[in-house]
């Protein structure tokens, strides 16, 4: 089911967390709210399932207008970050508490929680307590809970968060099986840019209570609106130099150094400051656009080194590269920058 | 065994010492209840039931019977932890978790009703229960003590929902129930044990209250075990104490009985209520 957030605003008391905000999330479209804490993505979401009122604006679920319904007849399925299982009951009846309280008949309720658990693949785990369950366990408790009773919409609030690193990998993909499998609109609540990337068909970056862009996840990499959406997104994450324009060039602070501009010439003038964004993988000894620096620290990924390379005005890039190039600590270095890929940004962190 | 890494020989030595004289008490207060012993002795030498006769004699005239008795304590106790459990388990929600008018200033004001010395009311309450047609009944002397054990429960039962965590309630609004239905469902069941230790305190308060009822109920229909334990040794010009004995055991008897079977809730009002 489509969902529209029209000029929402949330105030907390005096402070005004989020104003005049618009979202438009497709029917079956798993879309993440990005961004790091106290952004208002929670606040969004909480909002959108009811537990927040919202202090202006409109929120439609397909045609029908839900702003002022309740969260219990919106027909929202939630998983909170620490899953909020009731302690007291077994999977079983934690799955089937949705279904009781619509007073649905036995049966039904057999059968449902059964087809339920068997989605999520914890059939043999159903008369255990809560307490028994590891982390994964009670994530995917969780989720047969919120899908139970067929919601039109999911809503996951940081849902990989409390889990280890091996686990937060499986259950990313089978937190996007699930999704698919039932073609259920979802939004995903992450300050984790690996996560929104990877599980979700377009990504909504915030900050400061405001959408800053709203894209599929590889065009937001690519083509980034502002410095803010470039350094949040990439792991390990961009490198900026800052620099001012004097013949078409960039001419770095405090240094000799001078990158041309091929693409975005035409578009700044001379004495113009600017913020050129390079990704790890555009810095490379294989590219054309060479700058001098010193290796300044290495960081082994196994398949990949990561090398810091301070540049002789004393900023930093980065360059990830295959791991069998042996450099050392303190070695001098003249590599090459990918000049189609330089993302230049104007003095106020705009794309130019 | 586990491995500790101090020794624990001193500290039963120590805790021996000091705790002999309580047991000696214990032990002697049990056994001259079934035993005569001859004046200035303390060897008993012959068993007996008589001490125990109050159970089963008719009284005297001038006299009460205990079996009443026990009842008015029965029901005082009862009545008291059951009133004190139900508006505890409903105000400590309230307060806890409702946003309400004036919720900052009835926390501070259970915070100092709670800390109040209640015996400086006491004369008050003797005027107003005396106004009201209350004194010198069972029923004036529970409203009181209900009163008075109220602002200890609520503080309690607040403290335990303020251990749940609030996305249990948002997962139950989530999944369609009504605010009343998650209340019922699921935070009563995790205060629970809270709410047990409540009863449980507050009826072994009422049951050991003394003042209240010696004060407000001094005489007739509304008398407790304590008071009656008092006119025992009052009234007579020749006190029996190894009677007075036996109906001191026998009023201690379903408090030491309820401690043992409950002793592990009790612990968790002083722990705060989370279950790991």
């Amino acid at each position: 089911m489509r969902i529209l957030l029209d000029s929402f605003t949330k105030t907390f008391g005096d402070v005004t967390v989020i104003k005049d905000m618009n979202l438009d999330i497709k029917s079956g479209e798993m879309l993440a709210l990005l961004g790091p804490s106290g952004c208002g993505k929670s606040t969004t979401l909480f909002a959108i399932c009811g537990i927040h009122g919202m202090d202006g604006g409109r929120l439609l679920f397909g045609d029908k207008d839900v702003t002022s319904l309740p969260s219990q007849k919106r027909n929202v399925g939630v998983v909170f970050q620490n899953y909020a299982l009731y302690p007291h009951m077994n999977v079983w009846e934690n799955i089937a508490f949705p279904l009781k309280i619509q007073k649905r008949s036995k049966a039904v309720i057999e059968k449902e929680v059964q087809a339920m658990a068997e989605l999520v693949q914890i059939e043999e785990l159903l008369d255990r307590k809560p307490v028994q369950l590891s982390g994964g366990q009670q994530q995917r408790v969780a989720l047969a809970r919120a899908l139970v009773r067929k919601p039109d919409i999911l809503l996951l609030d940081e849902p990989l968060a409390n889990l280890d690193a091996k686990l937060r990998l499986e259950m990313r993909s089978e937190i996007r099986r699930i999704q698919q499998q039932t073609g259920i609109t979802a939004v995903l609540v992450t300050h984790d840019q690996v996560e929104a990337m990877s599980m979700c068909d377009r990504i909504a970056i915030m900050n400061g209570g405001k959408i800053v862009q709203l894209s599929a996840p590889e065009e937001m990499y690519r083509n980034p609106s502002s410095d803010f959406v470039a350094g949040f997104l990439g792991n390990p994450p961009i490198a900026f130099l800052e620099g001012v324009i004097k013949d078409s060039h960039c001419h770095l602070h405090g240094g000799e150094t001078r990158v041309a501009l091929n693409g975005h010439a035409q578009k700044v003038s001379d004495g113009q400051k600017i913020k050129l964004g390079i990704r790890p993988e555009f810095f490379r000894p294989e590219f054309d656009l060479k700058v001098k620096g010193k290796i300044s620290f290495i960081e082994a990924h196994g398949r990949e080194n990561l090398y810091d390379v301070v540049l002789d005005n004393g900023d930093i890039l980065r360059s990830i590269q295959n791991h069998d190039a042996q450099y050392q600590l303190g070695q001098e270095v003249t590599w090459g920058i990918c000049q189609d890929n330089i993302l230049a940004f104007d003095g106020e962190g705009e794309r130019l | 065994m586990k491995s500790r890494n101090f020794s624990s020989l001193p500290i039963i030595i120590l805790l021996a010492l000091v705790s002999l004289p309580l047991v000696t008490m214990y032990v002697f207060l049990f056994v001259d209840t079934i035993s005569d012993a001859p004046a200035g002795s303390l060897i008993p030498t012959s068993f007996t039931l008589e001490h125990w006769r109050f159970l089963w004699e008719e009284p005297k005239v001038g006299e009460t019977s205990i079996w009443p008795v026990t009842l008015n304590t029965f029901i005082f106790a009862a009545t008291t932890s059951s009133i004190v459990m139900t508006v505890s388990l409903m105000a400590g929600y309230a307060l806890s978790r409702l946003n309400m008018p004036f919720r900052r200033f009835m926390l501070a004001g259970l915070i100092t009703l709670h800390a109040f010395p209640t015996i400086t009311l006491i004369i008050a309450i003797f005027l107003i229960l005396q106004l009201l047609g209350l004194y010198n009944t069972l029923l004036g002397v529970i409203i009181v003590k209900t009163a008075l054990e109220l602002p200890f429960g609520i503080w309690i039962m607040k403290g335990f929902y303020d251990t749940v965590p609030w996305e249990i309630e948002m997962a139950g609004v989530q999944d369609g129930a009504s605010r009343f239905t998650v209340w019922w469902k699921l935070v009563l069941p995790q205060v629970q044990p809270g709410l047990v230790a409540l009863g449980v305190f507050s009826f072994l308060s009422a049951w050991s209250e003394f003042i209240l009822p010696q004060v407000l109920s001094p005489s007739g229909s509304g008398q407790v075990l304590s008071t009656y334990l008092n006119s025992l040794i009052l009234d007579d010009t020749r006190p029996d104490f190894n009677m007075f004995k036996s109906v001191g055991l026998f009023y201690a008897m379903p408090v030491i009985f309820i401690y043992l079977t409950f002793q592990k809730k009790l612990m968790n009002i002083y722990g705060g209520g989370s279950k790991g």
